[in-house]
């Protein structure tokens, strides 16, 4: 059961607020304060992610994000873009992402111009690098109910915390 | 305030100072920056992110952008950073070995001494900047 569930339209505005709102939550549970820079980085990608995805594909529905903190403070952000667009940002392995110095392997002269979408690219490749690289427990699957995929990440909660759980 | 950019000259070096947070919201304002400097003649641009306080993929993007544009007209990119925070995003991204990155300011404005990545800093006589371009 969610602690805290957030909805929001799809405006790269509103993801700071999801950041702000994740790290208090994951405060307030007791998280151990030397991993919120990476829930604030995680939720921040993630529904990032999202926005893009709604973007990209015209889609006003809002982005969801649920916050729990049973046996860990676990984090679900939720899309509702196309599934094939969505898991084709899916979160492969680290080791395959692009070598990020081969982006720059152009000769002078012909990147005086960087493409929009070339950049646009990078910054996709680095999102799931972050991710990957960032969030231990990390998943993309098909969400539970309509179109889109769920992104769920989860940190541990501090043993012996008052409330549920704490076996993390 | 969510993102402030500041441009100065030292050094032959274009500087610009960042502060707040750079994310999906906000790193199009820093895009556009630099853009405008570079259009204004600047070649060799340090971004300084020491007072920067979040730094996502987006603004990732915008930086990698920025270098390929400069090195496009034979400029260079070099980032100031001595926050660990920021420095362990550009490992995990493997970034750390595109930028030419220096501990702070006065380190990549010394001529390179110090610096971490794959350039070679050359800083400009004229530095380039465009005096429209770097109000804050």
């Amino acid at each position: 059961m969610p602690t805290v569930r957030l909805s929001f339209t799809p405006a790269p505005a509103h993801v700071r607020t999801a950041r702000l709102v994740g790290v208090a939550v994951a405060r307030r549970a007791g998280v151990a304060s030397e991993l919120f820079d990476e829930i604030r980085l995680a939720i921040g990608e993630a529904c990032s992610r999202a926005v893009a995805l709604h973007r990209d594909h015209s889609i006003a529905d809002l982005v969801e994000v649920a916050l729990g903190d049973d046996d860990r403070f676990t984090v679900r952000v939720i899309d509702r873009a196309p599934i094939d667009a969505a898991l084709g940002q899916a979160l492969g392995d680290p080791a395959e992402l692009a070598d990020p110095v081969a982006l720059l392997e152009e000769p002078p002269g012909q990147v005086a111009s960087p493409d929009p979408a070339t950049e646009e690219a990078v910054t996709v490749g680095m999102r799931l690098a972050l991710l990957a690289g960032l969030v231990e427990d990390l998943t993309v699957r098909p969400a539970d109910h309509g179109p889109g995929t769920e992104v769920r990440m989860s940190w541990p909660m501090p043993s012996g915390r008052n409330g549920s759980g704490g076996r993390g | 305030m969510e993102l402030s950019l500041s441009a100065r000259d030292a050094e032959g070096y274009l500087i610009l100072d960042v502060a707040g947070e750079i994310d999906v919201y906000t790193a199009p304002q820093l895009r556009e920056r630099l853009i405008a400097l570079v259009e204004g003649g600047a070649r060799h641009v340090i971004v300084n992110l020491d007072r920067v306080e979040f730094l996502d993929s987006t603004g990732l993007g915008v930086l990698v952008g920025a270098l390929k544009r400069l090195r496009g007209v034979g400029g260079e990119l070099f980032l100031a950073c001595g926050q660990e925070r920021l420095l362990k995003i550009f490992r995990i991204t493997g970034l750390d070995r595109v930028f030419t990155m220096f501990p702070s300011v006065e380190a990549a404005t010394a001529g390179g001494q110090g610096g971490s990545g794959t350039g070679t800093p050359a800083p400009d006589a004229d530095g380039g900047a465009d005096p429209a371009a770097s109000a804050g």
